[in-house]
């Protein structure tokens, strides 16, 4: 005998939307009170236009909403142009069922077919990557937005700071609090909005996918050209005979002209100079300063700080002197006095050209934005009834994996996790669930004989030409995204 | 867990969007910036929790006003209930007819509560509650639907009027209307007094009977509608002009009453290309020409 009460479902197909209080009951065909989210079939779905791609119309093409016009004609676009994205498809949870579009298409005389769904994904983080040297806080230092935590500092990348945020336990194992807040930041970062965040016993960064970014109110300008040893070795030559010594300021590696396998090869003599920190390699040194938003990443604002005395028996009279930071930003130049005391002059004339040359080597710095996200659950069976062949056919790249068209990086091992930089995406292909999760749109495409082969769902595969042009919206294919039909060669655009 | 609301400055920098569920505000204050600042943040502190406030009473919130009905309890439901109160001994009305308006009034207040402002406005879906400061005024553009941003008229509201509410209610709106009108604005003391009084003269402007007028069950549409099985208007055929005069008086004809009654200061109704307003604070006229595109 079972206790169990028979479930409560509605007499008819009425559901019961609980995006927000109201809690609306919502007939098939109908919007809530919102009209936001509608009931299509018995399932609540959020209202958003479903986004194709336009091959055809260059980068930076306006975006077109058709259909909805008088003026329709009924005629879809040229079939072997456009790419079914997942954005704005919404999802069919429980997940045995089929995803919302399985849509068929004839590339270069092959049936293809892509399995188009949003996936819900409580798994899922953002890895930021932010160009600068400056101290943005001590690794696994606590990432917060709005006084909640989000994430961490991870360790750091050449020339950049890393941080880990979002993942399943600041998104469901924390306060409900701390799951809104952690979504909402995922979600905006994903979704190429600026985010403000402040890092426990660091800075406070404005961090937003493709912008410089800004620490402690200030707008970083440029990531720097390698560390300090690295820059030793890109300019020696450039700065021989013009100068005794140079010492490159960097929080990582400090350099030193005159020591450094550089300057020997080039023939520089000894200079007596005397660094603080710890000595790596010949002209090479670790932690010269504590990690700052002065030269190079240090806490330094006077650079003759890391020096200790000349050495009385090798240092002279005169004996000149560049001081200069992985980005060029910082740069003093000093001769010694007659009692070997650096003394700071202008930087001469001859020093002003292989100083800015440092800076002009320097990339923009900029605020990079990966979305991870794990469709190795229950997703994989909206595709196929076996979703493990699924993800065998991933591996074996039978299947091309594209999140709203743009191309992923899918990581080895089990399951189906990838990355991907959110500005290759069309604008706002990210949504949210209350549950808190993020909705990402996921793309699988092969062969039309592949898929039957590894079980998918043959009964619902419907041709392109017969999707509803009621609420897309056609895009530009963006250049330098490889177009999802292409052969397989040719659509590895990285990695 | 529902949704998180939202609250954010639109990209001009100066107006704040509040919104949770069916609700979006879209807030100006203007003054000092220390006070707007102040403003802004009294206005996001009171809009959170509001909503769930209004729906722990919903129910009640959808049910007829009538003798012996009790007040709610919370200060939106409230406002609720004192704007359709005057109403509902003549006529069919539930005090979500007035929510609109009500949460803009309750924003303005704790948004004029936080300082002193020059100006300042909570525009809910097009039912606005308004501040003014002594000198102040603010110019308010008409749209003859309120699914359509055209103007065909502006008014200039001034400190020493009496209105503190603008409202707009129609077929077209998010809300349903057992009338024809395709708008009817109203100037009233409040939001949630404006609010009421549109629904109910947008309500009265009506055919009852007419073969062009289609209508459906509020609730085959809605199911939880708080106009239960009455009949809301679903689509309007071609109307002859001696038709739209008829349907346009029986609307004027309950303005003109509500005005003597102190309810509203003037209204403006508009139907298939005519208008026909209560007074000279608004614009009459069917001369589509002369649109104003502000």
């Amino acid at each position: 005998m079972s206790l169990l009460a028979e479930p409560l479902a509605p007499k008819d197909d009425k559901i019961r939307c609980d995006a927000c209080p109201v809690m609306c009951f919502i007939k098939p065909g109908a919007t809530g009170a919102c009209d936001r989210y509608a009931n299509h079939d018995g399932e609540l779905v959020r209202v958003d236009p479903h986004v194709l791609l336009d091959r055809t119309v260059a980068l930076g093409g306006e975006i077109v909403p058709f259909a909805r016009t008088e003026d329709w004609d009924g005629r879809i676009v040229p079939e072997k142009e456009t790419f079914v994205t997942a954005i704005g498809a919404g999802t069919t949870y429980p997940d045995y069922k089929p995803a919302p579009f399985i849509v068929s298409s004839e590339v270069d005389g092959i049936d293809m077919v892509t399995v188009v769904t949003e996936g819900i994904f409580s798994y899922c983080g953002v890895k930021v990557k932010i160009d600068t040297d400056r101290f943005v806080g001590p690794e696994t230092s606590i990432v917060r937005v709005q006084g909640e935590a989000i994430g961490h500092v991870t360790s750091g990348e050449y020339g950049s700071q890393m941080l880990s945020l979002g993942g399943v336990h600041h998104l469901t194992g924390g306060s409900k609090k701390e799951g809104r807040i952690t979504c909402e930041a995922l979600l905006d970062l994903c979704n190429g909005k600026a985010v403000e965040m402040a890092i426990d016993g660091g800075a406070t960064l404005i961090v937003q996918a493709g912008k410089p970014p800004i620490v402690n109110g200030v707008t970083e300008q440029r990531m720097r050209v390698g560390c300090g040893s690295a820059t030793i070795g890109i300019f020696a030559k450039q700065w021989h005979g013009k100068v005794d010594e140079v010492v490159v300021v960097d929080d990582h590696i400090t350099g030193v002209l005159s020591e450094h396998q550089a300057g020997k090869l080039l023939g520089i003599p000894d200079t007596g100079i005397k660094l603080k920190g710890r000595r790596s390699t010949p002209g090479r040194y670790f932690q010269v300063a504590q990690p700052g938003t002065g030269w190079g990443g240090t806490d330094i604002e006077d650079p003759l700080a890391i020096l200790g005395p000349f050495d009385r028996k090798v240092a002279w009279p005169g004996l000149s002197l560049l001081m200069v930071s992985t980005t060029g930003e910082h740069s003093a130049y000093f001769e010694l006095d007659a009692d070997l005391v650096p003394v700071e002059k202008p930087l001469p004339a001859a020093l002003v050209e292989p100083v800015e040359r440092i800076a002009e080597n320097c990339e923009p710095a900029l605020s990079t934005v990966l979305f991870i996200g794990g469709a190795g659950g229950s997703l994989r069976a909206g595709v196929t009834e076996n979703p493990v062949r699924l993800t065998r056919s991933v591996k074996d790249a039978i299947t091309y994996v594209t999140c709203g068209g743009a191309p992923v990086y899918v990581w080895p091992g089990g399951g189906i996790t990838f990355m991907v930089d959110v500005t290759r995406l069309p604008e706002n292909a990210f949504g949210y669930v209350p549950t808190p999760a993020l909705v990402a749109p996921i793309e699988f495409t092969l062969k039309l004989a592949d898929y039957e082969a590894l079980g998918g769902h043959m009964d619902y595969v419907r041709h392109l030409s017969t999707l509803d042009p009621e609420g897309q919206l056609k895009l530009p294919q963006r250049l330098d995204n490889p177009w999802p039909f292409a052969p397989q060669g040719a659509k590895r655009s990285h990695g | 867990m529902f949704d998180p609301p939202i609250a954010r400055l639109l990209p001009d920098g100066r107006r704040l969007h509040l919104g949770e569920g069916p609700i979006d505000l879209v807030i100006r204050a203007d003054g000092a910036p220390e006070a707007v600042a102040a403003a802004y943040r009294a206005a996001a502190q009171r809009f959170e929790g509001l909503l769930a406030e209004l729906c722990d009473e919903l129910p009640l919130l959808r049910s007829p006003v009538l003798a012996g009905t009790p007040v709610p309890e919370g200060p939106v439901a409230r406002r609720m209930h004192r704007a359709v109160a005057p109403f509902a001994e003549r006529m069919f009305i539930t005090p979500m007819a007035a929510v609109a308006g009500a949460v803009a009034d309750e924003i303005l207040a704790a948004i004029v509560a936080a300082g002193p402002l020059e100006r300042a406005f909570v525009n809910n879906g097009g039912d606005i509650a308004l501040h003014l400061a002594p000198g102040a005024s603010l110019s308010a553009g008409l749209v003859d639907r309120p699914d359509r941003a055209q103007l065909f008229g502006r008014t200039e509201i001034a400190h020493a009027d009496p209105v503190r509410g603008i409202a707009t209610s129609g077929r077209h709106g998010r809300s349903f209307s057992l009338g024809i009108a395709d708008a009817v604005t109203v100037l009233a003391g409040t939001a949630a007094a404006a609010d009421a009084a549109a629904t109910m003269i947008a309500n009265a402007v009506d055919l009852p009977g007419h073969p062009a007028v289609t209508r459906v069950p509020a609730n085959e549409l809605q199911p939880d509608s708080d106009l239960g099985s009455l009949r809301v208007t679903r689509a309007v055929g071609p109307l002859g002009a001696a038709e739209i005069d008829a349907a346009l008086a029986r609307g004027l004809a309950a303005a003109l009453q509500f005005r003597t009654d102190g309810l509203i200061a003037e209204a403006a109704l508009h139907l298939a290309g005519t208008t026909r307003t209560t007074g000279p604070a608004l614009p009459a006229g069917t001369d589509r020409r002369t649109l104003i595109h502000a």
